[in-house]
C-alpha cells in the first residue's frame, strides 16, 4: 500500500506453520525430562523456561553469538535456532551439567582462579566450546583454541584471561 | 548464593519497617542527596544502611549495583574491612527501592568515589563500627582505646570478647551516620587492597547465577514487542485477526504507537511479533550517512562555552605557526550479549519490576508515571543483566515489561530481539571536534582553540523523561531537548566532566583555573545539535570521543614541533597525577629508548603511540604507550602490546581493577578498530552482529603490562572507564608513528587506513 509500511521481520526463525504441541523426552545433564511444546520450538526456550535452567542465555536468536550454547553428545551447539524436535534423546550438557555438586570440573576451577570473567553472561560459549575442543584435542594449541571461539562473543572483553583460563586447564592435562 | 524467594521474604520485615517510618512524607516534599528526589530511606540514618543480624552476619544496603564490573565484591570487602568482620558474613543488597538508600545511578565512574571515601557506605560502615566499639566499652567495662574488634566480636585486653550481635540485641543502631566517623587508613586493611576473588564467579562458572534474563515468577507469562519499521513512523492499524491463530497467545497491546505481545511461551510471543500485520506511517528521510558529520555542523545548535580567555584569536593571529585538524567519532553501541530484559508483576494495588537498570528509584518514578500510579505503590529490584557499559535498552525493557504486565493484570517477562535492541537502543553520541592551535617560536603551544559537535537525542530517563528512551517516545513522551541558542561567556569554574578541555590547558574561569595544563590563550565552545537516532551514555560517555582528538592532536602539534610527544605532553601539564602516570608509562614501556618505529616485517611496519586522561578532570588518571603493527599492503592494524599506567588512589581490590583495566582496554580497541553504526535512507542497518562487528575471542590480544601509581593520602576515584579511554587516541598515535598517516575518523579500518596512507604516498616529501 502506498505510503505505509510493514513490520522490519525477524531474520531467523521464519515460520512456515504452527504445529501442535507434543511430548517429547528430552536428556539434559543425566536427567530425562518430558516435555509438551511445539516441536519447532528453539531448544534455549525448552531449557530455560520449561526446565528452568540458568547456563543457556538469549544473545541473538541467530546463533551469531553463543550465548546459548550447549552440548549435544560431544558438539557444541547453538540452542537459540536448534528446534527441539531435531533433538531426539540425544544427551544435553549444559554450564550446569558438567560439574558434579562436590566438584567444579577443572574448566570451571580454570576460570575461577584466573578470574576469568566480568559480567559472565557469555560463559556458556566460551567454557562449553573450549572444553568441547579440549575433549577432542587435548593438546589443542593457543591458535586453534581462538579458532574455535570465532564464533563466541564477550563484550566485556575479558578476552586475556579467558585464553589463559582455557590454557591453563588445557595445560594441567586431561581429566582423568 | 541466595535465591530471589528467599531474598524477598527475608526482606519482608524491613519493608515493613522502612515504609511504615516513611508515613506522611511526600516523595515531591524535598529533593534528597546526590540530585536525587527524597526517599522514604534516609541516607542520613545508620540502619538505612547497616544491620548486624542475630546470627552476627551483617546486612548492608547500597544503592550502588554490580553491572559487571565487580563492584559488589568490592562494597563486600569495604563493609568488612570497616565494620571488621569476615567477607562470608557480610549480606550485600544492591538498588532495591523497598530498601535501599536512593543513589541516583549507577554510572559515570562514580560507585567508587561516592561510597568508598568519607561519605555514604564507607561512612555509615565506619560509624557502625565505632558505635560497637562503644557498645562495648559498656559491655565489658574498658576505656575504648583497650578495646579491638575483628571477626565480628570486640575483645578487651584481658581477652573478655561479646560478639556484635550480643552487643546491638534486637535493637536497631538508631543513630546518624556519623560525618567525623573515622575511616581505617590503607595502612591499616586486612579485607580491603586484597585481590578477594568474585563473589558471583562460582555461580558464573556454574552456570547457576541468576541474571535479569533467569528471573522466573510464578504465572509469569511472555511478551515480545513490535517496534516501527522506520525512524519516526507512526501506527496507523493492527490488525489482531493476524495472530489470533497462533495457539498460547493471550494479548496484543496497543497504546499509541507501541505495540506489544504477550503469550504463554517465548516462542508464541516470537510468532506473534512475525505475524502481526501493522501499517505504519512512513518517517522522515535520515540524513545520508556518509555526510552526516557536514550536516550535523549545519543543524541549529545549543552551545555552551566552557572557557573562554578572550584572546585565543588574537593570539592565534601572531603564532609561529597554526596547525588545524577536524576529528569525527561514529554513533557506537552498547551491543550488549543479553539482549534487554525485565519482568513486571503490575497489579491493581502495587507493582514489582526486576531489572537490569542502572537506576531504580528513577525508573520506578518512570514507571510510575507510566502506569499512572503513586511512586510509593511501585518497587522496582535490580537484578544484573548482560554487562550493559552504560544506558543499553534495560530501563526501555523495564517499562515496556510494565506496559504489558499492567494489560493482563499478570507477572509478565520481556526480552527484546537483537534487532530491537540494536535498531532503537541510546547509541554512543557521534562527535564532531574542530581544533586550532598556535605554537610559538619554541614550538609551544601559546593558544587553543577548540570547537565540539555532539549529536544528541534523549539520554537517561530520570526521575520524569520516559521520553529519553525509545518506549516513552513510543507513548508520546518527547525527549528532553535544550534550545538552540548562542553561549554567554562561562561563569562556572570549570568541571571537565566530558573531557571537553584538553588536558594541557589552564581552563581559567573567573580567576580559578581549574585545567591541568599551562596554555592560557583557551576557547572551548561546545554545539549540542538534535540526533535522529537516540544517544545516551555508553562506557566514557563523550570522555571517549573528546579525549581521541585531544591526544591525537596533541600528537600532531608534537610533531609540528618536532618534539617527542611524552616530553611535549609534560611541558604542558600542571597536574601532578597526571605528569605521574604519564611519567610511569612511558618508563615502564621504555619511552625513548626504544622508539618501536619504522622496524618493517612482512609488510608490517611497527609503531608506537601515547595518550593520556585526568578521567572528567578529576576521577581517575591515565596514560598508554600502545605498540602496534600497521600492514601497509592490506591496511590491517594489529595492536601488539599495551603497557599502562592508572592512578585511581587507594585500590579496593586489585585483581578486579586489573580485570577492569584489561577490558577496558580491548573495548577500546574493538571501538577503535572495527565498531560503527550505521543506516540507510530509512532506518538502522546493524542489526545483528554480522552488522556490527566486535572482536570476538578468536581475535589475537595484544600482550598488556599494568602499573598502578598509588599516591598518598588521595582518595578514590572511579576506574573503570580510564584505559578505555586513552585507547583509540593511542592506536591512532601509533598507527601515524608506524606509517606516518593520520587516521582522524573511526574506526580505524583496512580501508581507511590504506585511504590514509596512499595520502601520504601522495604528499610531496
Amino acid at each position: 500500500m502506498a505510503g505505509t509500511c510493514e513490520n522490519l521481520k525477524w531474520r531467523s526463525l521464519r515460520i512456515s506453520q504452527v504445529l501442535p504441541t507434543m511430548k517429547q523426552v528430552l536428556s539434559v545433564n543425566g536427567r530425562d525430562y518430558t516435555v509438551d511444546v511445539d516441536p519447532a520450538t528453539p531448544l534455549l526456550f525448552v531449557l530455560a523456561d520449561e526446565l528452568q535452567l540458568n547456563g543457556p542465555r538469549f544473545g541473538c536468536g541467530m546463533a551469531q553469538c553463543g550465548a546459548c550454547t550447549v552440548m549435544i553428545g560431544t558438539q557444541v551447539i547453538r540452542s537459540c535456532v536448534r528446534p527441539v524436535g531435531s533433538v531426539g534423546n540425544a544427551p544435553i550438557t549444559t554450564l550446569e551439567g558438567i560439574d558434579t555438586p562436590e566438584n567444579l570440573h577443572p574448566i570451571q576451577q580454570a576460570f575461577l582462579e584466573e578470574g576469568a570473567m566480568q559480567c559472565g553472561y557469555c560463559l556458556s560459549g566460551v567454557i562449553l566450546t573450549a572444553k568441547a575442543l579440549l575433549d577432542a584435542k587435548p593438546d589443542a594449541s593457543d591458535e586453534e583454541i581462538r579458532d574455535a571461539l570465532g564464533g563466541v562473543l564477550c563484550r566485556c572483553f575479558a578476552h586475556t584471561r579467558m585464553l589463559r583460563a582455557i590454557r591453563r586447564y588445557r595445560d594441567a592435562g586431561p581429566v582423568s | 548464593m541466595i535465591s530471589r524467594r528467599e531474598f524477598l521474604q527475608g526482606a519482608g520485615a524491613l519493608v515493613v519497617s522502612f515504609c511504615s517510618s516513611a508515613h506522611g512524607i511526600s516523595q515531591a516534599e524535598q529533593r534528597g542527596p546526590f540530585g536525587t528526589h527524597a526517599s522514604h530511606i534516609d541516607p542520613e540514618k545508620l540502619d538505612s544502611w547497616i544491620a548486624v543480624n542475630a546470627d552476627n552476619t551483617v546486612t548492608a544496603y547500597t544503592g550502588k549495583c554490580d553491572l559487571g564490573q565487580g563492584i559488589f565484591t568490592a562494597q563486600t570487602q569495604l563493609i568488612a574491612e570497616e565494620l571488621c568482620v569476615r567477607v562470608e558474613a557480610v549480606r550485600l543488597v544492591q538498588c532495591d527501592t523497598a530498601v535501599t538508600p536512593d543513589q541516583g545511578s549507577t554510572s559515570g565512574s562514580q560507585s567508587t568515589p561516592t561510597n568508598f571515601n568519607v561519605e555514604d557506605l564507607a561512612l555509615a560502615a565506619a560509624t557502625a563500627r565505632e558505635a560497637l566499639l562503644k557498645m562495648a566499652t559498656t559491655h565489658l567495662d574498658e576505656d575504648v582505646s583497650r578495646l579491638t574488634a575483628n571477626d565480628g566480636m570486640v575483645t578487651a585486653s584481658d581477652g573478655r570478647r561479646v560478639s556484635f550481635a550480643e552487643l546491638i540485641g534486637a535493637r536497631k543502631f538508631s543513630l546518624p551516620v556519623n560525618p567525623q566517623a573515622k575511616r581505617r587508613s590503607p595502612a591499616e586493611w586486612t579485607v580491603m587492597g586484597k585481590p578477594v576473588p568474585g563473589l558471583d564467579h562460582p555461580a558464573l562458572v556454574r552456570g547457576a547465577f541468576e541474571f535479569v534474563q533467569n528471573v522466573r515468577v510464578p504465572g509469569m507469562l511472555h511478551g515480545r514487542v513490535v517496534r516501527p519499521p522506520e525512524m519516526g513512523a507512526k501506527l496507523l492499524s493492527v490488525d489482531e485477526a493476524s495472530v489470533t491463530a497462533i495457539p498460547g497467545l493471550v494479548k496484543v497491546v496497543v497504546r499509541q504507537d507501541f505495540v506489544g505481545i504477550i503469550a504463554q511461551t517465548q516462542f508464541a510471543a516470537i510468532q506473534a511479533t512475525q505475524q502481526l500485520a501493522c501499517r505504519w506511517s512512513p518517517g522522515p528521510a535520515l540524513p545520508v550517512q556518509e555526510s552526516f558529520f557536514e550536516h550535523m555542523q549545519q543543524l541549529p545548535a545549543h552551545d555552551e562555552l566552557l572557557v573562554d580567555s578572550g584572546d585565543a584569536a588574537e593570539s592565534l593571529s601572531r603564532a609561529h605557526r597554526v596547525l588545524r585538524a577536524r576529528y569525527t567519532w561514529p554513533y557506537q553501541m552498547h551491543g550488549s550479549v543479553g539482549t534487554s530484559c525485565a519482568v513486571a508483576d503490575v497489579q491493581p494495588d502495587r507493582a514489582t519490576v526486576w531489572s537490569a537498570t542502572q537506576s531504580v528509584y528513577p525508573t520506578r518514578n518512570c514507571i510510575a508515571m507510566l502506569l499512572e500510579k503513586p511512586p510509593s505503590t511501585v518497587r522496582v529490584i535490580f537484578v544484573r543483566g548482560s554487562g550493559c557499559y552504560g544506558l543499553n535498552g534495560a530501563d526501555a525493557v523495564s517499562f515496556d515489561a510494565a506496559l504489558l504486565s499492567q494489560a493482563v493484570g499478570r507477572p509478565v517477562r520481556l526480552q527484546y530481539s537483537r534487532q530491537d535492541e540494536m535498531m532503537w537502543e541510546n547509541f554512543g553520541n557521534a562527535c564532531v571536534i574542530d581544533h586550532r592551535a598556535g605554537l610559538g617560536d619554541n614550538g609551544s603551544i601559546i593558544a587553543w582553540d577548540r570547537e565540539n559537535w555532539v549529536a544528541n537525542r534523549g539520554s537517561r530517563p530520570g526521575y520524569d523523561k520516559p521520553g529519553n528512551v525509545i518506549s516513552g517516545m513510543l507513548l508520546g513522551f518527547e525527549p528532553e531537548a535544550e534550545k538552540p541558542g548562542t553561549s554567554k561567556p562561562p561563569t562556572k569554574e570549570l568541571r571537565n566532566g566530558s573531557n571537553t578541555v584538553p588536558e594541557y590547558l589552564a581552563g581559567c574561569v573567573g580567576g580559578t583555573c581549574n585545567g591541568s595544563g599551562s596554555v592560557t590563550s583557551e576557547r572551548v565552545l561546545t554545539h549540542t545539535v538534535p540526533s535522529p537516532f537516540y544517544t545516551g551514555p555508553l562506557r566514557s560517555p563523550l570522555r571517549i570521543q573528546n579525549t581521541f582528538a585531544n591526544e591525537c592532536f596533541m600528537d600532531e602539534l608534537a610533531a609540528a614541533a618536532d618534539a617527542d610527544p611524552v616530553e611535549y605532553r609534560l611541558r604542558h601539564l600542571r597536574n601532578l597525577r597526571l605528569r605521574g602516570v604519564v611519567i610511569a608509562a612511558a618508563k615502564s614501556a621504555k619511552w625513548g629508548t626504544s622508539s618501536g618505529r619504522g622496524a618493517i616485517e612482512k609488510g608490517e611496519a611497527m609503531g608506537r603511540g601515547f595518550a593520556c586522561v585526568a578521567y572528567e578532570g578529576d576521577n581517575g588518571y591515565a596514560a598508554l604507550v600502545a605498540d602496534v603493527a600497521v600492514n601497509r599492503n592490506s591496511g590491517v592494524v594489529r595492536p601488539v602490546k599495551f603497557t599502562i599506567a592508572i592512578d585511581c588512589g587507594p585500590i579496593s581490590n586489585p585483581d578486579g581493577l586489573r580485570n577492569q583495566v584489561e577490558g577496558g582496554l580491548l573495548q577500546g580497541m574493538s571501538r577503535a578498530l572495527v565498531e560503527e553504526v550505521t543506516w540507510d535512507a530509512k532506518r538502522i542497518t546493524s542489526i545483528d552482529w554480522e552488522g556490527y562487528t566486535s572482536l570476538r575471542l578468536d581475535y589475537k590480544t595484544p600482550e598488556i603490562e599494568t602499573v598502578f601509581v598509588v599516591p598518598e593520602n588521595v582518595k578514590a576515584t572511579g576506574a573503570g572507564e580510564t584505559s578505555i579511554t586513552v585507547t583509540p587516541a593511542a592506536l591512532g598515535n601509533a598507527i601515524f608513528s608506524a606509517a606516518g598517516a593520520r587516521l582522524r575518523h573511526l574506526p580505524f579500518t583496512p580501508a581507511r587506513v590504506l585511504a590514509s596512507l596512499s595520502m601520504v604516498r601522495q604528499r610531496p616529501a
